[in-house]
């Protein structure tokens, strides 16, 4: 055991942040899922689900204003983030095979669902699979895009140059044994702060004693070392835009209007296309990727608003 | 005898089938298979020492739980084979036909020659991209092979261009005349593209073995 350090207790709390009211753990597959649950157990299930880098307790602040609207929000941190379990192979499919044992262990039956970043890109993928197991779905700059020419797949940015495999490969042959760098509390928000630039020392502070652990050499962030941002593979996101036409719940699809490290590129006016008539677009100005962080209280009442209609 | 080598947290077995002076064969099996026991006929004349690989979740290796499986992840379980032995001559069956042709692109300098062989999972992937599809797994079975491994890798969507990437860069970036070899009688889409491509003509299994078992002069 180490010592407790002193600047836990002092960002342990942040404005309006509420813990989850129940935790539980799902197998998913054999490998256990850390699951939190805001609101009554009987009130309406809405599935929330996490972008990548990110864990469930990000949502402490936006959580409790769904729940509080009359919501069984459940969240959960996706393999090898957060509190759930370290994994040797990580694929979207995987990924979206743990989501649906989370959803499995609310009720088999049709549930709304709430993704930011990766977690829509999932939730698009996944009612498009299994369309009888959702009523309605919000992205939260949720939708990928990127250019939907078929003859541009290998010039996207995720494209498959000689570099970006050997880099990949060489990272694979040294992730054995690989750690997260410690450090203090607040080092770890100062390096979180490049993929979050715009969101505020003191809520990364707050991130860091939710998503960080503290040993005898200082603080490290959970996540799996052997985790690298970027897709590698052949998935391109256009499959799903594709069939975006044809998407079967109502959709509500929020955008910022600021590019981040973080975000998808994704823009409502190279969407428009692809949307099904019915889509509600709503487009935050002067926000970036983090709607729901930036403006927690006006993305809960466009949800609530959309979700009640 | 079987060694065992790590990919991350995986113990994957890499068998020896035989001794011999000169760069090692490795061979690498199709979907839901494992590594032969002995030393199959074909590679009977090759002068090097011959390995085989069991890949993630098949034969003598890890199952890891949770699936999660993609042949860029058996990829890497190669190169970590190609790690420990150094610069190789690889041939593949089926599956391992596809994951061979992935790390000749990836290591055009030290896969001294990919040999592409029938076998199952030959297909490279059986879903069609546009067909948004989540395999659900009777994990009853615990393998091997993993049935995560069979559902995953049987229905990884991947487009036939893909493939031929790999071909064209190990065919720009190695130092073989011929770094590709094609002996397969089917010929699935990937391969169609990537012969295409490349402008190659399916040859013999003794043929690419002679030609490989040379080092380039």
């Amino acid at each position: 055991m180490s010592a407790i350090d002193p600047d836990a207790l002092r960002f342990s709390a942040y404005p309006l942040a509420r813990p989850p009211d129940r935790q539980r753990t799902v197998h998913a597959s054999g490998i256990a899922l850390a699951v939190y649950e805001w609101g009554a157990i009987d009130a309406p299930p809405l599935l929330l689900v996490h972008g990548a880098f990110d864990f469930a307790r990000t949502f402490d602040v936006f959580a409790p204003l769904l729940a509080d609207a009359g919501y069984r929000v459940v969240s959960y941190d996706q393999r090898g983030h957060g509190d759930s379990e370290h994994a040797a192979l990580y694929s979207w499919v995987a990924d979206e095979r743990d989501m649906l044992a989370v959803a499995d262990s609310i009720t088999r039956a049709p549930m709304v669902a709430v993704g930011h970043s990766k977690g829509g890109s999932l939730l698009v993928h996944t009612i498009q699979a299994l369309p009888h197991r959702f009523t309605r779905f919000v992205s939260i700059d949720g939708l990928p895009f990127r250019s939907p020419h078929p003859d541009s797949a290998m010039h996207e940015r995720k494209s498959m140059t000689a570099d970006i495999i050997t880099d990949w490969l060489d990272d694979r042959r040294s992730a054995a044994g690989r750690v997260r760098k410690p450090g203090t509390l607040e080092d770890l928000a100062r390096r979180r702060a490049k993929m979050n630039p715009r969101l505020s020392h003191e809520w990364l502070c707050y991130l860091v004693t939710r998503g960080a652990q503290h040993d005898a050499e200082g603080w490290r962030w959970k996540i799996d070392p052997a985790l690298r941002p970027g897709g590698f593979g052949p998935f391109r996101s256009r499959w799903m835009t594709d069939r975006l036409p044809g998407f079967p719940v109502p959709m509500l699809a929020l955008f910022g209007t600021l590019r981040e490290p973080m975000g998808w590129d994704a823009n409502p006016d190279k969407l428009a296309p692809y949307f099904p008539p019915s889509t509600q677009v709503e487009v935050m100005q002067d926000t970036g990727h983090f709607i729901h962080i930036e403006r927690p209280r006006e993305t809960a009442a466009l949800i609530v608003d959309f979700l009640r209609r | 005898m079987t060694e065992f080598i790590y990919h991350n947290r995986v113990r994957l077995a890499l068998h020896k089938l035989s001794d011999g002076a000169g760069h090692p064969l490795l061979l690498l099996h199709g979907l839901g298979e494992h590594s032969p026991a002995t030393l199959p006929l074909p590679f009977a004349g090759w002068p090097g020492p011959v390995h085989a690989l069991d890949f993630t979740g098949h034969g003598a290796s890890d199952i890891p739980p949770g699936g999660g499986y993609s042949c860029e992840f058996l990829m890497a379980d190669a190169d970590s084979a190609l790690a420990h032995l150094g610069a190789a001559t690889v041939a593949g069956r089926g599956l391992g036909a596809y994951v061979g042709l992935l790390l000749a692109g990836a290591r055009p300098r030290q896969v001294r020659g990919m040999i592409l062989l029938d076998g199952p999972g030959l297909a490279g992937g059986g879903t069609p991209a546009k067909n948004p599809y989540i395999p659900v797994v009777d994990a009853t079975w615990r393998g091997p092979p993993d049935p995560y491994a069979i559902a995953d890798l049987a229905t990884d969507a991947r487009p036939p261009e893909y493939a031929s990437n790999y071909a064209m860069l190990a065919a720009q970036n190695s130092d073989l005349e011929r770094p590709i070899a094609v002996c397969t009688r089917e010929v699935p889409e990937w391969l169609q593209a990537t012969m295409d491509l490349l402008s190659l003509e399916r040859i013999g299994v003794d043929e690419a073995l002679q030609d490989y078992a040379t080092p380039p002069s």
